[in-house]
């Protein structure tokens, strides 16, 4: 350890707090993993029900990013604080990628 | 473990800097290293210079000179600009923010010896058969079509000293954001901190694409897949967007430190607080963001349609913005300040007309339609060198004299200092500055020579003669570091006087914990405010003396990228079928560097620590 020891042990308040945190982040990683399950089912059940693809690749796109958002907000915990550096960091190169990709299916001639 | 003070032999000191983790010696290693690629690229200009000082010249040949070109330029930005801007990083940003060391030392050490086993390798090829000769672009069909070895140096030399260069830039990237002292808000470190910052983060956004293209270029050649090849399928084109996509964020990567440096070295000897601070910051992000957005101006020419070309001119036209900020900014930081014309100082103000220089021929090409004119030009070349080395070279200079003190605790001489700026500002300028007429002429780049009688032969003279002043520049700067070096005079605790930031608060020789004690920062030029308030000891300190954690030096590193240096020359001779010995050296290679890491992985190295009571009695701390 580079400092002295300190030993600290946490108050009766500090510990209900850090347990209710607990049971919460716990509650919404089950609720946002069964949203998951239940957006991969409608996606499954669209291609099943042989819906238009019209429809069915738009809706799948749409349930990707949404599980996208969800992985990074809840099982990464970005909704939590201390997070935002990562954010930032995975935001800038999402847009850079944008843009690259843009580039290459518009202006790439052959 | 410790010790400073202590009198090495000439072994062991080369063996502690074959294994040292120190953010310091990392630093000198850097430094070393750059120059003398520097030195290298140097020479292989004034063989470029000497010759086209006349026309019809039969100096070199034809297909010397597109390998010196083609050197020069990758020596340049990849082993000479970088490394030594990398010096300086680690010299002085984890002492900026108040740190004992970066955050992962042994990555630290890693990324240095990826670079320099890269820059081996790549220049390796003068004496195995020719150096690389499609230019530092490598445009693709014609990279494709270079027969020899040549261009597989140029792609595994710079394969491995990038992976060097991403490492260095993640490793900064967790120093600044996760090491800062308490106290050290974003917005209250130095500009140095800041541009390292962007930097790096451009680094890893922009290495990738580079590294994706060099494999490709790796694959084309070796084992004949068709990435860039349009008869089987490939495109060209693809090879140079992916170039591009990391040459254009690899200019701000080059630049923005230098930036720093220069923020820093106008608010020391404006001996002012730098004009602007957040307004700097502000820029500096922008510039880093709007890099990524301009990649095709460098290929106006190639037919992306007027679509295309619009929104790219328009974009890079749009960098122009924060860079005047900045201008700005250093303009208002000198104008009322207390100024000092020390060598850095000097350095400085010579920087700013030049950058602008090179700036305002940049937003000339912008233009798409007077691209079309001035490409492949040697506008294009006096537009480069006026930005490199009016703008980087210059801070590289300008830094080698300021923080000389606080790397060797010795001062490079002021006179010898000043004398070297006039031979190398001047140089510069009669170097470069009739580039823009030559092209304007219509003297293309990269010809080996041309025919007298076209107006051309007297700038092509005037600017031999320019380079060759600048290389006494150089000279004379190494005497100066030779001289000093002899003369060995500690430079003490902040030898400039005016030192703001807490790198200058530090004891000289700086100690190898760097902090006894972590700086508690109470504002933008810690330093500074600490001196105003009368503190004798520099610094606020935000804990009592306590034992100190440090890494152990490992020879890891150096094993693990000697290990790829030798598996490349096993892929590098892979397609010659006579040479039946590269697949064992491709697989020993590989075998080292994996051995190296599996040992890395498996062996407990905790470190170790420096004890208070060893702490107390140590003289390092008073001055």
């Amino acid at each position: 350890m580079s400092h002295d020891v300190e030993a600290r042990t946490r108050s009766k308040h500090e510990y209900e707090y850090a347990r209710k945190r607990a049971n919460q982040g716990m509650r919404n990683q089950v609720t946002v993993f069964a949203i998951m399950i239940f957006l991969t089912f409608i996606a499954f059940a669209a291609v099943q029900a042989g819906m238009s693809a019209y429809l069915v690749a738009p809706l799948i796109l749409l349930f990707a990013a949404v599980q996208v958002a969800l992985q990074l907000y809840y099982f990464m915990h970005w909704s939590e604080k201390g997070h935002g550096m990562a954010q930032f960091f995975m935001y800038s190169a999402a847009f850079i990628a944008f843009t690259m990709i843009l580039a290459f299916v518009t202006i790439i001639w052959w | 473990m410790s010790s400073t003070a202590k009198k090495k032999g000439f072994g062991a000191t080369i063996w502690d800097y074959l294994t040292t983790v120190d953010h310091k010696k990392i630093a000198i290693l850097y430094l070393i290293a750059g120059t003398f690629f520097f030195v290298v690229g140097g020479i292989e200009a004034m063989l470029i210079r000497i010759q086209l000082a006349k026309p019809d010249n039969d100096f070199v040949s034809a297909g010397l000179f597109n390998e010196i070109i083609t050197m020069h330029g990758t020596t340049m930005i990849f082993l000479a600009a970088m490394p030594l801007l990398f010096a300086f990083m680690n010299a002085a940003v984890p002492l900026q923010i108040g740190a004992r060391d970066v955050a992962f030392p042994f990555l630290n050490s890693l990324g240095f010896w990826l670079f320099l086993f890269g820059g081996i390798f790549l220049n390796l090829s003068w004496f195995l058969g020719g150096a690389p000769d499609a230019g530092w672009t490598s445009y693709a069909s014609l990279s494709l079509a270079s027969p020899g070895h040549g261009i597989d140096f140029y792609a595994l030399g710079l394969q491995i000293s990038g992976a060097g260069t991403l490492i260095a830039g993640i490793n900064f990237l967790v120093t600044i954001i996760n090491m800062r002292a308490p106290g050290m808000t974003y917005m209250r470190m130095p500009l140095f901190t800041w541009t390292t910052f962007v930097a790096s983060a451009l680094i890893l956004f922009a290495f990738p694409p580079l590294t994706v293209g060099l494999f490709f270029m790796i694959f084309d050649r070796m084992f004949d897949a068709n990435f860039f090849d349009h008869i089987n399928g490939g495109n060209t084109v693809i090879w140079e967007h992916l170039f591009w996509i990391f040459g254009h964020p690899e200019v701000y990567i080059l630049v923005l430190p230098a930036f720093g440096l220069f923020s820093e070295i106008f608010a020391t000897f404006a001996r002012k607080r730098l004009f602007g601070y957040s307004s700097m910051v502000f820029a500096t992000i922008l510039i880093g963001f709007l890099g990524f957005m301009v990649w095709a101006h460098h290929m106006f020419t190639v037919g992306l349609g007027p679509t295309a070309n619009a929104i790219f001119a328009v974009a890079t036209m749009a960098i122009a913005v924060p860079t005047g900020m900045k201008v700005f900014n250093w303009l208002l930081t000198i104008w009322g300040g207390n100024i000092k014309v020390t060598t850095p100082m000097l350095y400085a103000l010579g920087f700013i007309p030049s950058f602008v220089a090179g700036g305002v021929t940049g937003v000339m090409q912008a233009s798409a339609p007077l691209d079309y004119q001035l490409h492949d030009s040697y506008f294009i070349v006096a537009h480069f060198h006026y930005v490199i080395v009016g703008g980087i070279v210059l801070a590289l200079f300008a830094s080698a004299h300021y923080y000389w003190p606080l790397m060797f605790n010795q001062m490079l001489n002021e006179t010898l200092g000043k004398i070297t700026f006039v031979f190398f500002f001047i140089g510069f300028h009669c170097t470069f500055f009739v580039q823009h007429f030559l092209g304007l002429m219509g003297m293309p780049r990269r010809v080996f020579t041309f025919m007298g009688g076209q107006g051309w032969d007297q700038f092509n003279l005037i600017s031999t003669v320019g380079a060759f002043l600048m290389a006494i520049g150089v000279i004379l700067l190494v005497v100066n570091v030779i001289i000093t070096a002899i003369k060995n005079e500690p430079a003490g605790r902040d030898p400039w006087k005016d030192g703001r930031t807490l790198e200058w608060a530090i004891p000289q020789p700086v100690p190898y914990y760097n902090f006894k004690q972590t700086p508690l920062v109470r504002g933008l030029d810690t330093f500074w405010i600490e001196k105003m308030e009368g503190n004798k000891e520099g610094m606020t300190y935000a804990e009592p003396i306590s034992d100190i954690h440090m890494p152990n030096n490992s020879f890891i590193p150096f094993m693990i990228s000697l290990g790829l240096f030798v598996a490349a020359f096993g892929a590098l001779y892979h397609q010659d079928t006579d040479k039946t010995w590269s697949i064992p050296v491709l697989i020993i290679g590989l075998a080292i560097t994996f051995a190296s890491m599996i040992t890395r992985s498996l062996k407990d190295d905790l470190g170790y620590h420096i004890h208070k009571e060893e702490l107390m009695n140590e003289k390092g701390g008073k001055h």
